[in-house]
């Protein structure tokens, strides 16, 4: 799947997640990614916008994007360490 | 000819799951659980047990054939090998049973040993961790105790904040609360996933003077320097460090080729079939749904699945749908707790700790073996 310029390697669907939540499912995901690799993930919970890229930076990782597509947020991040 | 249904995994999703469909389908299905172990042990159990509210385990363990409608059938064999494509789950013993449709709930594991010096560290994630961990908190008398998160997903999301609170008042009995300082290590920049519960949670720790650190999951642990190291960069000395192990999906789920990611089923998010076999089904743990890994929400997928294959056997359209119900109870001592419910499209609201939600936990705990697996509610 392509998301302009970067291919996306993982797709998380964490929409109607309210527990883990869509930062936990994330955080799964990186685990368990290559560095290098891209990891999108499907947001509709309004806490995503700010713990994502919170914790995307703490954790040294790159947030490529984040876009609104009509009823959920796709978060692209990057894992870069 | 009786249709077979093979459920594979005896924990609550499973044994909900064979005693509501031997209720709907008596005539109908040949239920068949297969479960490593004869014995049920109710796992929110394993938390008393630590802080020694629980220590005649008795009270949480039952012989699983006890808890089952005479008309299931009873295995108890270890599942090593599903084969998806010929319908066929084959068995430790040798045995091969063939199925109509077959149910995986086969849990999660623990795998601490992925956390590098995990052996510095105690979990109430088992029973024989629960009593070492009660142990060492006997012997505790003054110092820091860390409780974290060392992988991502784990059961019952809420479970080490809990225990926190739990702590506060296990020391304030003992009377050296004044002695020893709690540490929260939080995966989230919250101290629980959904804003609004994070809010209530957050206060009640502020209350208890439990520090929080925000975004601190663990990664590795020092035993000799006795610290504790997140992937994100940092540190904390600890005295006791009470760390929620890894998990991961049943052995035979990743030799079987149908987990992902550590052994997780992918299924539909609505009708908990697996990918394009519709006579396979996953519920609890073993799915790789975005629900909490959590009895509750194995209880209430196992009615869903056992309403979608009685409906199906007997010629009807399964129209049973899993709305990603979860309900949950977290005690945070002194006879208070929070209750929260939530599914896919509603979130769960700023809850408030009250005796009330406090006596709903206990009812829970007592009604499990006699009404929750039973599928009665």
């Amino acid at each position: 799947m392509n998301r302009g310029e970067y291919k996306v390697d993982k797709v998380v669907d964490a929409r109607g997640s309210h527990c883990p939540g869509p930062l936990m499912e994330l955080i799964k995901a990186i685990k368990n990614t290559e560095v290098g690799q891209v990891v999108a993930v499907y947001s509709t919970d309004s806490g995503s916008k700010t713990d994502i890229p919170l914790w995307v930076k703490k954790a040294g990782h790159e947030l490529i994007g984040v876009y609104d597509r009509g009823g959920y947020t796709e978060f692209i991040v990057k894992k870069t360490r | 000819m009786p249709k077979k249904v093979v459920i594979v995994g005896g924990g609550t999703g499973g044994t909900i799951t064979a005693n509501v469909l031997a209720r709907k389908a008596s005539k109908e299905a040949d239920t068949i659980l297969v479960c490593n172990e004869s014995q049920h042990i109710y796992q929110p159990g394993y938390l008393y047990r630590a802080l020694g509210e629980i220590m005649d385990e008795s009270k949480i363990i039952r012989e699983e054939r006890k808890l089952l409608d005479r008309r299931v059938k009873l295995v108890i064999d270890e599942a090593v090998k599903i084969d998806i494509q010929n319908r066929v789950v084959s068995l430790m013993s040798g045995k091969q049973l063939e199925y109509d449709y077959l149910v995986i709930s086969t849990g999660s594991r623990i795998v601490p040993e992925e956390v590098p010096g995990y052996e510095a560290s105690y979990h109430f994630y088992s029973l024989e961790g629960a009593r070492k961990l009660h142990e060492a908190l006997e012997r505790f008398k003054e110092g820091v105790i860390a409780v974290g998160i060392g992988g991502i997903p784990y059961k019952c999301p809420p479970a080490p904040a809990e225990f926190c609170c739990l702590l506060d008042y296990y020391f304030t009995r003992r009377g050296i609360r004044d002695r020893v300082e709690i540490h929260y290590l939080s995966p989230l920049p919250r101290t629980f996933p959904h804003e609004a519960v994070a809010e209530a949670i957050t206060e009640m720790m502020e209350r208890k003077r439990i520090h929080w650190h925000p975004m601190f999951n663990i990664e590795s642990v020092d035993p000799e320097k006795k610290t504790v190291n997140s992937l994100e960069g940092e540190s904390l000395r600890f005295d006791l460090l009470v760390m929620v192990p890894p998990h991961k999906g049943a052995e035979v789920v990743e030799r079987s080729g149908i987990g992902v990611d550590g052994g997780w089923i992918p299924v539909d998010k609505h009708t908990l079939q697996y990918k394009d076999y519709d006579e396979v089904y996953a519920i609890g743990d073993a799915t790789n749904l975005p629900v909490s890994k959590s009895g509750a929400a194995a209880h209430f997928e196992g009615k869903i699945v056992a309403d979608r294959i009685s409906s199906e056997i007997m010629g009807h359209e399964p129209r049973a749908a899993y709305d990603g119900k979860v309900i949950c109870f977290c005690d945070a001592g002194f006879k208070k707790a929070i209750y929260m419910s939530f599914n896919y499209e509603n979130p769960p609201k700023k809850p408030r700790f009250s005796y009330m939600w406090y006596l709903g936990k206990q009812v829970v705990n007592r009604s499990y073996w006699s009404l929750i697996l039973k599928g009665y509610i």
